[in-house]
């Protein structure tokens, strides 16, 4: 299952952490993000929560960055 | 510029002006320090408030590295040390520099959107005797819609009335129109020029030409390169480095010289590591690079060449060997009457028209051929008693003489002395009553374009080679016409699968072979090559699902040009990893050695980054040649 959410960042070095972040977020099997197309791409994986992992990825790339925004 | 743009602009210019008026005061009056240093704070937290709390926020999240904090600890360092100007100068030329990156980017992001802006906002259908109109999302298949002159065809259908002249270059690059009358396709994305005409779509709008386009060409920045691997990888190691080499700085000169009996130099080390810091932020390593490739496959899908992925482009310029299929790829695909040798006395225009005649009941793409080449009305009552001769050819009475048209066997069987031209391609044999009329020779026409290119994909270095079902003889004849050397001839598809296999056995560990074919019967050799290149691929989703990199138009040429636009925009990406490494590594030489002062360090940041920014946006402008 795989999702596309529309993002706000401004350095890209920080979009780099993002993906990072989100990579290592439970239920996510990989993802990627374009900071020229501000999308962030999730592949899930099978059975997980689309809604309570988006969640946690929110989270967590706040953590890394918190000047974000993830448009669920 | 966005709110948030200006909103920091004007923050840059109130702090701007009252770093300005501090220092025309204190060079009239003599007002005491403190108040002096109150007055740089002020200044200081205009321009730098958010900063510091954002790299409060990120040790709360134990994010110590990240630029924030880098500008914080390097700012609060310098006011600490007691230089209030310099702790407000860095962080005001830091601003200037992020809203210029942020600009910059901004504006390459809506360039590549005006680029690629061919989405349809609308569809025209008929309620009522009137016209409303409607998102295209919820028009049905085999709805009727009406498209003005002016109008981008909003969804893939067939035109059930109307003529008209479209305007294909949004998505092949091509600029002379196209004709369209009822019967034929339209696809979403072109142009209509000319005249008001009704379609009956046949997609849904989100499985039409210009949706499926558009989803590629954004997500093509999905597949990263490895140039953007390698730089986010390398940037995950370089800033903490250069932090602790900074910490390092920071402390173990000053220790080494008091165990040493000099002058521990404390103050003047840490001015130093705080160089360090602001140097260390990899933004413009990592900014650059996809900028660039974003550029380069903007500039590539404005000439109809949809890359899929940053990772194609880079591949195809380490490309050394394209392999083509003949045909349909080199050569149009259809067959033309390309020689004609008339013999005892009849003209080239009998002879074509006897041949003509006869064949005039058949379908066959040969006999159609012929007709084409005659070009007049065919007057059926001239022709009587047509047979076919299966294998052979026919035999018919065209006015009132009797008439062979067919291959060698048939002549033979007829017992007619024939002179040879099977070197030539297929040949059609013309016997009038009994007496040799000539041959007509029938090929398949090489495309006006592929010599040109042939020549041009040469002149960059790369080898071509040609692979074909067709018959040897042939298969040299196209071969030699285009300049290509190496053609592997009577393939059949399977075999095209073991020849690719083979070039990519014979060719260097980095070097990639891309393969270049019309996309429908070519899939498997499509996805085995390094990189699979589908032509005229406009209309045909076959095409685009199996090809890495999309020729919407049928024009060889176009490879050449991806050929440009990839290693140009690799040389691009090259400058800049190898631009910004050299100035930071030459600051932070210098830096470390007490030559290179806070300023030079902001350069090294900011500037690099604006400098890189700029020269990946000249991905955007390569030019045709």
């Amino acid at each position: 299952m795989k999702k596309t959410y529309k993002v706000e960042v401004d350095c890209a070095n920080c979009a780099a952490k993002m993906e990072e972040a989100t990579k290592k977020t439970p239920g996510v099997k990989d993802a990627t993000l374009s900071f020229m197309a501000l999308k962030l791409t999730v592949e899930f994986e099978d059975g997980a929560d689309i809604d309570s992992v988006m969640k946690a990825v929110v989270k967590n790339c706040k953590v890394v960055e918190d000047d974000c925004e993830i448009f669920l | 510029m966005t709110k948030k743009q200006k909103k920091v602009l004007y923050r840059i210019i109130v702090a701007f002006a009252m770093v300005i008026l501090v220092t025309i005061l204190t060079n009239i009056i003599s007002i005491p320090w403190v108040v002096e240093g109150a007055l740089y704070l002020a200044a200081y937290f205009v321009i730098g408030y958010d900063i510091l709390k954002k790299a409060l926020k990120g040790i709360r999240n134990r994010q110590v590295f990240d630029e924030n904090f880098l500008m914080a600890v390097a700012t609060v360092g310098a006011i600490a040390l007691g230089d209030f100007k310099e702790g407000v100068a860095v962080m005001l030329f830091y601003q200037i520099g992020e809203l210029f990156q942020s600009i910059a980017v901004g504006r390459s992001r809506k360039n590549i959107a005006a680029l690629m802006d061919i989405r349809p906002d609308y569809a025209n259908i008929m309620v009522d005797g009137r016209l409303e109109k409607v998102d295209p999302d919820e028009v049905a298949i085999g709805s009727e819609i009406i498209i003005n002159p002016g109008e981008r065809v909003p969804i893939d259908g067939m035109i059930v009335a109307g003529t008209t002249t479209l305007n294909t270059s949004a998505l092949t690059g091509e600029s002379v129109p196209r004709d369209a009358a009822k019967g034929d396709e339209v696809i979403s994305g072109c142009i209509n020029l000319s005249g008001v005409i009704t379609v009956k779509t046949t997609k849904d709008f989100g499985d039409s030409t210009v949706s499926k386009i558009l989803d590629l060409v954004e997500n093509s920045s999905m597949k990263k390169s490895r140039s953007e691997n390698f730089i986010t990888k390398f940037a995950r190691y370089y800033t903490p480095a250069v932090c602790y080499s900074a910490l390092v700085l920071a402390i173990l000169p000053p220790v080494i010289r008091y165990f040493m009996g000099t002058n521990p130099q404390t103050g003047a080390w840490i001015v130093r590591a705080l160089t360090f810091l602001v140097i260390s932020c990899p933004c413009a390593l990592v900014i650059s690079i996809p900028l660039s490739f974003f550029g380069g496959i903007g500039c590539a899908s404005t000439n109809g060449i949809l890359v899929k992925g940053s990772n194609y482009l880079e591949a195809l310029s380490k490309t050394r060997c394209i392999v083509f299929d003949k045909t349909g790829t080199l050569t149009k695909g259809v067959f033309e009457v390309t020689q004609l040798h008339p013999e005892n006395d009849f003209s080239k225009e009998a002879l074509i028209e006897y041949a003509a005649y006869a064949e005039s009941a058949s379908a066959h793409p040969i006999s159609l051929s012929l007709k084409k080449a005659y070009g007049q009305e065919i007057t059926l009552d001239k022709v009587r008693d047509i047979r076919e001769i299966a294998g052979h050819g026919v035999c018919a009475n065209v006015f009132g003489k009797r008439v062979l048209v067919g291959n060698r066997k048939l002549m033979e069987q007829e017992h007619i002395r024939v002179t040879d031209y099977s070197r030539a391609g297929t040949v059609v044999y013309v016997a009038v009553d009994g007496a040799y009329a000539g041959c007509i020779v029938i090929s398949d026409v090489v495309k006006e374009t592929t010599k040109d290119a042939i020549k041009m994909l040469h002149a960059q270095g790369i080898e071509t080679v040609m692979l074909t079902g067709d018959a040897k003889a042939a298969a040299q004849r196209v071969a030699s016409e285009i300049g290509v050397k190496n053609v592997r001839s009577e393939l059949l598809p399977a075999d095209k699968v073991a020849e690719v296999e083979c070039l990519l056995q014979q060719k260097g560990q980095k070097d990639k072979l891309a393969f270049v074919g019309d996309g429908i019967n070519d899939a498997p050799v499509l996805s085995r090559a390094d990189i699979g290149i589908a032509m005229g691929a406009l209309g045909s989703d076959a095409a685009i699902e199996a090809a890495d990199i999309v020729l919407m138009d049928d024009d060889p040429a176009k490879i050449a040009l991806a050929m440009r636009i990839s290693r140009k925009t690799l040389s691009i990406v090259k400058q800049n990893i190898v631009f910004a490494l050299l100035v930071k590594a030459a600051c932070l030489v210098l830096g470390a050695l007490g030559i290179a002062n806070m300023w030079i360090a902001i350069f090294a940041d900011v500037g690099v980054m604006v400098l890189a920014v700029l020269n990946a946006t000249r991905a955007l402008r390569i030019r045709k040649a």
